[in-house]
């Protein structure tokens, strides 16, 4: 059924802090390289050793510019990914019930041997989560690596999202959202995390925790810490010293 | 949005289709015999062959039943019911006019009924996308509805009908990319609103994040000219309405001139929906910086 669950138990999602994301893109890759060997399709590359290679991704890392009149631009990777809404538009627009949003935890989820790959549902989200697969013709999108989070036969340190357990900045955090206690609650209040798109309703859960701002080198008192250290000696020295440069000044 | 061939060819016949069947559900022009059997012989064709063309872009057609199943909530799924509801209802009433000689009234009144709801459903499967605001509006469907009746009326030789409801149609249509126009400033997202980074001043891409292209570029971040748009959409306003609308009205009525009405009316029809697409903006592509190009 392709009606949105009133409530989930859990809300699943992924706290991603902008502020300490290098842009290294490991999460893409990890992403990749899980997803395409384990739940559903794989994720084919066309064309991948031509002139114009391209693929199918569940994770892609952006990195905007953004800049204040007379200030520095500041550079902002962003790794971007479903948000697991829980209004989700991609849900209720699939004609066939292959795309559906678990009542048990909130994750989004596309059960490809139902999907006829019309597309329907990627021109409903705003974000770009979901990507037809070139060879298997059916939806993919990111499913909170449903297949490690509960996955028993793994190291517990490994049941999280593969992009999770791969950052080598700790830029992503992954938790339950319905527990205000969870480490992705508490960090998400603590940093007033960012939703993407409020204005279009679709109450996504992950949250992105906004990047601090730049110091300003424009004013350069406020970042010359040493300099007042670093200022000329006097011209006369005191104490031994001075004893000293007088004695010397006697020969 | 990509102007795919196949949605291009299926949302105008299948409108054109259905939309003639309306007009022989409720009995305009009361037909019979042979000529219902032409009449219907194009209706069906133009409904059917819409839907087939709609079928090529699917990358797993075989599964297509089960788009049957989802009615409660997914308007591509109403749209898959009343579409065969329609040409099954509609089919009874071809055989009862072409082969027994009998109009069942009833059966035509509730087939027009489903083939102009068809019609309205397809409409909402645009209209209902928060994602691309210039489809976005209560004018969507009213536009797709104009469309299917005005060129339905046409094709079911309804001179006077035909001619007026394109006239309107035209009018609509321009209405209807004026007001477009304005609907992705009017509906307020932008880069700072997609990536929440607006209090860091002004955004834009420095990088993207992969080097060749991608399904969504591709399928939704399609940048149209302006000036090229301005040239076609006065070629599909002439077309569409005012030629056929002027041709009916103004010569003496014979099956040469409405060949020609209807000949123009689909060149416009095809040109208003290559537009339909090619103009219509999705938020996705603010994540890509890219916005219509003047």
């Amino acid at each position: 059924m392709t009606t949105l669950p009133q409530n989930t138990g859990k809300k699943l999602g992924l706290v991603i802090d902008l502020d300490t994301c290098v842009g290294c893109h490991a999460c893409v890759i990890s992403c990749k390289e899980w997803n395409t060997s384990n739940y559903g399709a794989p994720l084919s590359d066309m064309d991948a050793y031509g002139e114009s290679p391209e693929g199918t991704f569940l994770n892609r890392v952006h990195t905007f510019e953004a800049k204040l009149a007379d200030k520095p631009a500041q550079i902002v990777h962003f790794p971007k990914s479903c948000l697991h809404c829980e209004d989700a538009p991609c849900v209720t627009v699939c004609p066939t019930g292959a795309s559906y949003k678990r009542v048990e935890d909130g994750i989004v989820l596309v059960n490809e041997d139902n999907c006829i790959g019309c597309g329907l549902c990627a021109w409903a989200c705003p974000y770009g989560a979901r990507e037809m697969d070139a060879a298997a013709g059916v939806m993919k999108k990111c499913t909170l690596c449903v297949d490690r989070i509960y996955n028993e036969n793994i190291p517990e340190k490994d049941r999280e999202p593969a992009c999770v357990r791969s950052c080598p900045a700790g830029a992503r955090h992954f938790g339950d959202f319905a527990d205000p206690d969870s480490n992705v609650s508490l960090l998400s209040a603590a940093r007033d995390g960012l939703e993407l798109m409020p204005e279009l309703g679709t109450r996504p859960v992950n949250r992105y925790l906004p990047p601090r701002l730049k110091d300003d080198i424009t004013d350069s008192s406020s970042i010359d810490i040493l300099a007042p250290l670093l200022d000329p000696m006097p011209e006369t020295a005191s104490g031994f010293l001075g004893w000293l440069d007088k004695a010397l000044e006697k020969f | 949005m990509h102007p795919a061939p196949s949605v291009i060819i299926f949302t105008a016949l299948s409108g054109l289709g259905f939309g003639l069947l309306t007009w022989l559900g409720f009995g305009f022009p009361e037909v019979s015999g042979a000529t219902a059997f032409a009449m219907f012989f194009v209706a069906f064709a133009l409904a059917a062959g819409g839907l087939l063309a709609s079928t090529f872009h699917l990358g797993n057609p075989q599964r297509a039943l089960k788009a049957f199943s989802q009615w409660r909530s997914s308007w591509l799924s109403r749209e898959a019911v009343l579409a065969v509801a329609s040409l099954g209802v509609m089919g009874l009433y071809a055989i009862g006019l072409i082969f027994l000689n009998s109009t069942w009234q009833l059966l035509g009144g509730i087939g027009g009924a489903l083939s102009i709801t068809t019609v309205f459903s397809t409409s909402m499967i645009y209209a209902q996308m928060k994602t691309v605001p210039r489809w976005r509006m209560p004018l969507t469907p009213v536009l797709f509805l104009t469309y299917a009746l005005g060129g339905g009326a046409l094709l079911a030789g309804q001179v006077l009908t035909a001619s007026l409801l394109l006239l309107a149609l035209s009018v609509l249509q321009l209405i209807s990319w004026k007001l477009g126009d304005r609907r992705f400033a009017q509906a307020g997202s932008t880069i700072e609103t997609a990536t929440g980074l607006g209090f860091l001043g002004r955004v834009r891409l420095l990088e993207k994040p992969h080097s060749g292209s991608n399904y969504l570029m591709r399928e939704m971040v399609h940048v149209v000219g302006r000036k090229h748009a301005l040239k076609l959409r006065g070629i599909a306003l002439l077309t569409l309405g005012i030629i056929p609308a002027a041709l009916l009205l103004v010569l003496p009525f014979n099956h040469i001139i409405a060949v020609a009405a209807v000949a123009s009316h689909l060149l416009g029809l095809f040109a208003a929906r290559w537009l339909f697409f090619a103009e219509a903006e999705h938020v996705v592509g603010l994540y890509y910086d890219q916005r219509r190009v003047g």
